[in-house]
């Protein structure tokens, strides 16, 4: 999962390099959390969040483990 | 991206002496002139040769078939990728075993991703390009679906006389409905409110 996370964030930021992504596993959710540099985080949010959701419609979609919801959270 | 810079007799010179050791083609790089050079006198006192720097561009449809490989193959889905370029309008036609799983609920992964896409293809470029992406036939059988939905729910207006508001869809499927219903002269159409919560409005007239 965070592979996939990766694919996605790394192309469309400016500064790669920068990019960080921690996991937290819980009893019935794993929380992502992506932190990427100061200029980028326009690049990962988008206009009213519009790239985030579309990020997260797709790490949703990529979810099999039905047990575990899971979360991105961006900064 | 790989550059280079060259020189030669002339520029022409140059840029095919830098094509040569990139293996490149002409329109896969991008040529500035550093300096046009000076035949001097007799082609022997006072020349000057030309200088250019050569940078290797990549193209940016094969990238971001790359990108949709890399992305879908994360995703646990495989998928073959066929291309189809129209001017700045580009088509990936998606085709695989789990195809269902990367459409996803009314097309909403399938719309994620070809957003996606596109920010990835219009970064730093100085072309815009459209993007659509598609998946077995899924547009087509949509735009039926849509259509059908139009027809149904402007009977439905007419019949009661009343505004019918249809789902939020994104602007492409918005304009399905717009165009399924222009020639209607019993309704209007128009959308509503402002995305992700645009959607269609019906009124009979």
């Amino acid at each position: 999962m965070k592979a996939l996370i990766e694919s996605i964030v790394l192309p469309l930021v400016d500064n790669p390099e920068e990019v960080v992504i921690d996991e937290t596993v819980e009893q019935n959710k794993v929380v992502y959390h992506l932190t990427v540099h100061q200029d980028d985080v326009g690049k990962v949010i988008g206009k009213n969040g519009r790239i985030a959701k579309a990020i997260r419609t797709l790490i949703y979609a990529a979810n099999t483990d039905a047990d575990k919801r899971i979360y991105l959270d961006i900064m | 991206m790989k550059q280079i810079t060259a020189s030669g007799q002339s520029v022409e010179e140059a840029v095919q002496a830098a094509l040569e050791q990139l293996n490149a083609s002409r329109d896969q790089v991008e040529i500035e002139v550093i300096d046009e050079g000076k035949k001097g006198l007799l082609g022997v006192f006072g020349s000057k040769r030309s200088i250019v720097k050569i940078s290797l561009v990549k193209d940016p449809i094969e990238e971001a078939q790359r990108f949709i490989e890399d992305v879908t193959g994360k995703m646990g889905i495989d998928v073959q990728v066929a291309t189809q370029v129209n001017d700045r309008h580009v088509t990936f036609d998606l085709q695989g075993d789990k195809i269902a799983l990367l459409i996803g609920k009314r097309g909403q992964t399938l719309n994620a991703l070809q957003y996606l896409v596109q920010l990835f293809m219009n970064k730093n470029k100085k072309h815009y390009y459209t993007v659509m992406l598609d998946a077995q036939g899924y547009r087509q059988r949509r735009k039926e679906t849509l259509e059908v939905l139009a027809a149904r729910m402007a009977e439905k207006s007419v019949r009661n006389k009343t505004k019918v508001a249809l789902e939020p869809m994104p602007a492409f499927e918005r304009k399905i409905i717009h165009m399924a219903l222009q020639n209607d002269d019993r309704v209007t159409t128009y959308s509503d409110s402002i995305d992700p919560h645009r959607h269609i409005v019906i009124e009979a007239k």
